[in-house]
């Protein structure tokens, strides 16, 4: 009865460990405490959230897997664990301003936000249905709380309620594509799964649409995107940042993931929805923001339209199109950090503004906030020789080697359509009749504002050590 | 023939209870319906061998979530005739949507049957020389630690959000504060005062002042 039993292998899943007890202790801090506390937990916060970023930057760097396969360290993982990690902490960090007022002054905020990283983090590192599905609850999970977490404000509890029933639909999805997938191969892990698909089948075509229908939820890709303008208008400005970077990478993440260690048999199949889901997303996100007068709603818009273009580079399927997502995910997590920066600044003496005509002058009211913000939307638009023109430069070179020639002049023509409501913002900002000067940007905003604006305006004199990095971890998948 | 027979009866019952789910008019016989097709299904787990399963069905769901949305059905009165009011108006077109889906999904899957080389990949076959609980009890903690760690933080998560969203500390509520209550003593709160005979209290309190 007494057989000795193998403890896993822990220190690949350290950086978990670390964040799970770290927001526990969290936890108990808070409640203990009181709201007093909240300063001190957000600061905590943050120095766990950078500590589970060192000890992911230490990890050796062959893949490693443990608990029974179901877990894997890859170079791969580590390279969107970091992004991850960096776009949390710096959601928090922006949060200062907001977690300061008094009737929002809530400790738990900053540990629902490093408890949903932990499931980030376990979804990039995912190897089965069963750890993908856990990753992605928690993560969810908190997520759905933070949204709704000003719920004295209905539009804060109605992104919250919106978001959570969205929510709770896609993940009955793709369990039910799990389900079918796991009843089909007979079994749960990406490599059995693989194994098992070789040979195809009614079942797993239909589990794996499932399965991509939830994640796409998840990416807010069309046409699975319905919920993204409503929360993201509706949950607090800090909030929607955080949503817009780091759990959008970590589902990008996993995506490529499945689709390329589960599924490589099956390569056609899910190639088909990914071209259909890149171009509608591309297509909706580049239309549909044109009309938007709220700068977070046209945010959301945006987000759309540039998980299009991230998954140009799956569609290929190549290791030069990982490679190319990898990119676009990390220049898209450095664009939208910084233009939230600014968005959340955006606020008078009455309080915060989200229209775009509130940024109109603001050239004259404040050139330095201004012209850093012009280049942010000059490189979301894919304007050389931003940043952001590498990301899609790498994706639709990705598309053509492969032969998706029409998926490619799609991504190129609606990113042409794209820039137009970019630059409107641009012109808003630099010819229009100055509005009422905003108040001024406190210190961690400008920092982040100008850590991101150098990387996006001198990303193309060092380009490198990115590329590289990215072009190792693409590899370690195949 | 036995087993085969409780299955039908199990099955019938289940299908039938979850169809007065939906159907009868009042939302406490909804409740005790979906009781009775939760205590079905685990008669259903009893037959396939399952017995930790079916136990833990009884346990969970009639033991706590269907007593929940009883409580929650008595306290929030909604009014389910009311939502369910459009609902007939919409029965032709959402059947036949339904009917639809279902002679598709039919043709699709009708054909196909689970492949003969699954039962050989299963992650762990099932031991035949002890019984369930003992075996998921040896699994779950060591090769399947992780998810289980896991699907605490999720519960952790769960628990921190209701808190979050749903608890408010009232201004005007006394609370008892033990310390307090133990600071206190007789010269703070007592008042000694003495009374002559035909004087009201009153007078007492004025003379005082």
């Amino acid at each position: 009865m007494t057989n000795a039993v193998e403890l896993p292998l822990l220190y690949p899943a350290m950086p978990e460990i670390v964040l799970a007890v770290g927001a526990m202790v969290l936890v108990l801090i808070g409640a203990f405490r009181g709201d007093r506390s909240t300063g001190a937990v957000g600061g905590f916060a943050v120095m766990l959230l950078i500590a589970a970023g060192v000890l992911v930057a230490l990890m050796p760097s062959e893949t490693v897997t443990t608990f029974g396969g179901s877990f894997v360290v890859d170079s791969f993982a580590r390279f969107f664990k970091l992004l991850v990690l960096i776009g949390s902490a710096t959601a928090v960090l922006m949060s200062t301003d907001f977690l300061s007022t008094e009737d929002r002054r809530k400790f738990e905020y900053p540990v629902l936000i490093v408890l949903s990283t932990t499931g980030m983090l376990m979804l990039v590192s995912a190897a089965d249905l069963i750890a993908l599905y856990l990753g992605l609850e928690l993560m969810s999970l908190a997520l759905y709380v933070v949204a709704a977490i000003d719920r004295d404000r209905i539009k804060s509890t109605e992104a919250g309620l919106k978001y959570f029933v969205l929510g709770a639909l896609s993940s009955g999805m793709l369990l039910y594509g799990a389900s079918l997938i796991y009843g089909s191969t007979g079994s749960v892990t990406f490599a059995g799964i693989a194994q098992g698909a070789a040979a195809g089948g009614v079942g797993l075509t239909f589990g794996l649409v499932f399965l991509l229908a939830g994640l796409c939820f998840k990416i807010s890709a069309v046409p699975f995107h319905m919920w993204t303008p409503d929360v993201y208008e509706g949950a607090p400005t800090p909030i929607t940042a955080f949503f817009a970077a780091a759990p959008k990478v970590a589902a990008i993440a996993v995506f490529v993931r499945v689709t390329m260690t589960a599924f490589p048999t099956v390569g056609p199949q899910w190639q088909q929805i990914v071209v259909f889901v890149s171009i509608a997303s591309m297509a909706l996100g580049s239309f549909a923001a044109i009309g938007q007068t709220n700068i977070k709603r046209l945010m959301a818009y945006s987000s759309i339209g540039h998980v299009g273009f991230a998954l140009v580079g799956l569609a290929a399927g190549t290791v030069e199109g990982v490679q190319g997502v990898m990119i676009y995910m990390a220049i898209y997590l450095a664009m939208t950090l910084g233009t939230f920066a600014v968005i959340i600044a955006m606020k008078r003496e009455e309080g915060p503004v989200e229209e775009i005509a509130d940024l109109a002058g603001l050239a004259r009211t404040k050139p330095g906030v201004a012209f850093v913000l012009g280049m942010m939307l000059f490189s979301l638009a894919g304007i050389p020789p931003l940043a952001g023109f590498f990301a899609k430069f790498y994706v639709f070179l990705a598309a053509v080697n492969a032969g998706l020639y029409v998926l490619a002049v799609i991504g190129v023509v609606t990113s042409v359509v794209g820039a137009y409501y970019y630059l409107a913002i641009v012109k808003v900002m630099y010819f229009d009749e100055p509005a009422p000067a905003l108040s001024p940007m406190r210190g961690e905003l400008g920092l982040v504002l100008a850590v991101t604006g150098l990387f996006v305006i001198l990303f193309f004199v060092y380009p490198a050590p990115l590329v590289n990095a990215a072009a190792a971890a693409a590899k370690s998948l195949f | 023939m036995i087993p085969a027979l409780f299955f039908y009866l199990f099955a019938g019952i289940c299908v039938a209870s979850a169809l007065m789910v939906i159907a009868s008019r009042n939302p406490v016989h909804s409740v005790l319906f979906l009781i009775l097709a939760f205590v079905n299904a685990s008669g259903l787990f009893v037959l396939m061998g399952a017995e930790f399963l079916a136990l833990i069905l009884v346990v969970v769901y009639v033991g706590a979530v269907a007593v929940l949305f009883l409580f929650v059905v008595m306290m929030l009165d909604v009014d389910f005739v009311q939502l369910r009011r459009g609902s007939l108006q919409y029965l032709p077109v959402g059947g036949l949507v339904g009917l639809v889906l279902l002679v598709e999904l039919l043709l699709v899957v009708g054909a196909w049957a689970i492949g003969p080389g699954v039962q050989k990949t299963v992650a762990l076959p099932i031991p035949t020389d002890m019984s369930n609980a003992e075996a998921l009890g040896r699994v779950l903690y060591t090769r399947y630690v992780y998810f289980f760690q896991a699907a605490g933080l999720v519960l952790l998560v769960a628990m921190i959000g209701a808190i979050v969203l749903t608890l408010r500390h009232k201004p005007n509520v006394r609370r008892q504060v033990i310390s307090d209550q133990l600071a206190r003593r007789k010269e703070d709160i007592i008042e000694l005062k003495t009374m002559r005979p035909g004087q009201g209290v009153a007078e007492v309190q004025g003379e005082s002042r």
